[in-house]
């Protein structure tokens, strides 16, 4: 049953097709269902491949399935082939699982859209390429999946291109996510250069053989953690995803929350017999990175206004917790908050849409409020979804988090400390934006500038992916919990892919309960502050909504105005360099060549005789050249 | 006086050269076709002969695809001929220059 594993990508690819061939002949619910059920369908062959890799011996679960050769060309070869294992699968289970009910809210939240089709049709080729990213049995094809979600990540965020602020989103996003590539493209040719292959398990085997030097894996992994940077939104490059919610918010939820910003940290995962070789250096600073950037973005998040831009920070400093993890070397722990981090903020943006559809397109929170009773099963999913991501016990986010906080206290305690104020801050936003959006008083009837606002329930295509997901995010915790080895599914699930390659924990169990009891103090503290503050308003909401933290530590605009003044000019530089010695030198090859070929022209006159001519004085010499040989 | 493969080779050496020649000075087409079959023909003498010489059936066998070629060879070159023909009252391969654009 694991050969069925191209039927995966098959699905959406299908799907895509078929709706860039109708057109804008079907009318608007029927492309969504289309792409709805290709999705569905996706997820079923995921589902059947899981089962039969279930069935497999654990040893056995690692298959390369190869379509045909893409490119053979001498020593270099790469196929076209997927690898199935079960790190593969778990990130295809999610994938499909959570962007099937995302297609269903998006035939809800994109009603009466003029571009539908459009929409479905880009969302069809997103999942195409992020499966591909997954499935890929070597870094290009992964590379390929790589570019393909960037594309439909730009043409997404700018989908509504007519207001010039989204498509320069877009652009931002595409242009961020260039110095990531970069990274990865030059990690591929060391790769290819000191191991003389792309493919992730001769890669391994390989490593596992040859003595490859330390240096060259610690920059290796460096440049791939560059390009793990980008796509994953780690700190400097994070700059791209708050500015990403200019898209629909389906997208946002999709894409730039549950699947392709996780695809930095999976390829990390991905190739960790690598991360195992680099010096010890390279995984702390992946270490810092990440804790430092969850720090950051969730101090940006605790005072923004616009309920996805809060969303879209609290995601930057959840990523960061993901490669804290990879950094500490608990991969498992990675992948397990990204399965639970997939399931909540999928959830949390999917209601953040179904409040913004309700309230007819207005997204601050400063004019939200009270809406609790109006939308009772948004509301519901939402306040699951802070639970979640909060770290309440028994839901999901407290497990994952937990188990990363107890790697970070391993490896440096200063990690732990950075690890648990960002868990405090996360319990503070969140709370404030539950708070400010469902409870209190409304504050949308006072703006009246625009007319009346109807706050409703959105329709059941919006509703049941919001159920569906919160059942997903109460629940999904059990694939790993802490007690005994036997409860701890997910990092024995996983060990085929992880190579043995895990930390170990070297902490009592004592600890991991004292732990535990402090990350509940930090969350207890957080939600404590955040109800005082905008639930009894006993505290001034001023002291926390500091303008530098809504402006994000003011590093956009700094980073936009060094851009704009000196770095426009060195690129200046750079460009006319370019124009006139690169260019120059290829052009004047191309002079030379055409002067040459102008005198050489005229032996062509089109007389047959001189051909003929030609033919035998070719012969004749030809023929002298053998006789002058042979006699020698 | 026995004749000895030499004067085989010989006349086919005679009978090329001649081919040649016409082929480079002649214009009309269907003389410069002569030519074109004279030096084929000359390559078939030496096939022959020296296929006897050696004992061996394979020269006589290479004949016989010549004169396939060349058959289907003259029937593209007449169907031309007979084309330009069409469109002017001479025929001269130099002509056909301005096919060259």
């Amino acid at each position: 049953m694991i050969d069925l594993v191209w039927l995966i990508p098959a699905f959406p690819l299908l799907g895509f097709l078929t709706l860039i061939c109708l057109g804008k002949s079907v009318r608007e619910p029927i492309s969504g269902w289309l792409a709805t059920t290709a999705m569905a369908g996706s997820f079923l062959s995921v589902l059947i491949v899981f089962i039969g890799m279930l069935l497999e011996k654990n040893e056995n679960r690692q298959t390369v399935f190869t379509l045909f050769d893409w490119i053979p060309a001498g020593d270099f070869k790469v196929d076209i082939g997927f690898l199935a294992d079960p790190l593969s699968i778990t990130m295809c289970l999610f994938v499909t699982g959570v962007g099937t009910l995302i297609h269903l809210y998006s035939i809800g939240y994109m009603h009466g859209d003029p571009d539908f089709n459009r929409f479905f049709t880009y969302l069809n080729l997103f999942a195409f390429s992020m499966l591909m990213l997954v499935l890929g049995d070597n870094l290009l094809l992964t590379f390929l999946g790589w570019e393909g979600v960037g594309a439909c990540s730009y043409l997404l965020i700018s989908f509504w291109f007519r207001d010039p602020a989204n498509a320069t989103a877009g652009k931002k996003a595409f242009i961020t996510n260039r110095v990531g590539d970069w990274g990865f493209m030059v990690a591929m040719f060391l790769i290819f250069f000191n191991f003389g292959s792309l493919q992730y398990l001769e890669i391994f085997n390989i490593l596992e053989s040859n003595q490859i030097a330390k240096t060259t894996t610690t920059f290796i992994v460096l440049m791939l953690f560059v390009g793990a940077m980008g796509k994953s939104a780690q700190f400097p490059l994070y700059l791209w995803l708050p500015d990403a919610m200019a898209g629909p918010t389906p997208v946002s939820a999709l894409i730039h929350a549950a699947t392709m910003v996780t695809s930095g940290v999976y390829l990390l995962i991905r190739v960790n017999p690598i991360m195992v070789e680099a010096s010890t250096w390279s995984t702390d600073l992946i270490a810092w990175v990440g804790v430092g950037t969850a720090l950051f973005a969730a101090s940006i998040a605790v005072a923004q206004t616009d309920i996805k831009k809060v969303l879209a920070y609290s995601t930057v400093s959840q990523l960061g917790y993901m490669v804290l993890a990879v950094g500490c070397g608990a991969y498992t722990a990675a992948i397990f908050h990204m399965v639970t981090h997939a399931f909540f903020k999928a959830l949390l943006f999917l209601g953040a849409g179904s409040v913004i559809h309700g309230m007819g397109g207005e997204q601050d929170l400063r004019r939200y409020g009270g809406l609790r009773s109006l939308m009772p099963i948004t509301a519901g999913t939402f306040i699951i979804g802070w639970l979640a991501i909060a770290g309440v016990p028994p839901f999901s986010g407290f497990w994952s988090k937990d188990e990363i906080l107890a790697f970070a206290w391993d490896k440096n305690p200063l990690l732990w400390l950075v690890g648990i104020i960002t868990a405090l801050l996360t319990a503070f936003y969140m709370t404030r934006q539950v708070i400010l959006t469902f409870f209190g008083k409304p504050r949308y009837l006072d703006a009246g500038d625009d007319g009346e606002i109807k706050p409703h329930e959105s329709p059941w295509t919006m509703t049941f992916p919001l159920v569906a997901l919160a059942v997903l995010s109460v629940v999904g915790g059990l694939i790993q919990l802490p007690f005994s080895s036997s409860t701890k599914r997910l990092e024995h699930w996983l060990e085929p892919a992880t190579f043995h390659n895990e930390t170990h924990l070297h902490l009592s169990g004592s600890t991991l309960w004292i732990l535990a009891l402090l990350a509940l103090v930090s969350v207890g503290i957080g939600v404590g502050i955040g109800l005082s503050t905008y639930l009894k308003e006993k505290i001034d909401r001023q002291i926390f909504e500091k303008p530098i933290l809504n402006n994000a530590w003011n590093l956009d605009s700094t980073v936009s105005k060094f851009m704009g003044g000196p770095g426009s000019k060195a690129f200046t530089a750079v460009a006319k360099f370019d124009k006139e010695v690169i260019d120059g030198a290829v052009d004047g090859t191309g002079q030379i060549v055409k002067k040459i070929a102008a005198i050489l022209r005229r032996s062509q006159n089109g007389l047959v005789r001189t051909y003929a001519l030609g033919i035998g004085i070719g012969a004749v010499g030809l023929l002298i050249w053998f006789l002058t040989r042979t006699t020698l | 006086m026995i004749i000895t493969t030499t004067w085989y080779l010989l006349l086919a050496a005679i009978l090329f050269s001649i081919g040649t020649v016409g082929l480079l000075v002649r214009r009309n087409p269907l003389i410069m076709f002569m030519c074109i079959e004279l030096m084929l023909n000359a390559v078939n003498i030496t096939f022959v002969s020296i296929g006897s010489h050696l004992n061996d059936l394979g020269g006589q066998l290479a004949v016989f695809f010549v004169l396939v070629v060349a058959a289907a060879e003259v029937v593209i070159g007449l169907a031309l001929v007979v084309a330009i023909m069409r469109r002017r009252s001479r025929t001269n391969a130099d002509d056909l220059k301005i096919l060259g654009g």
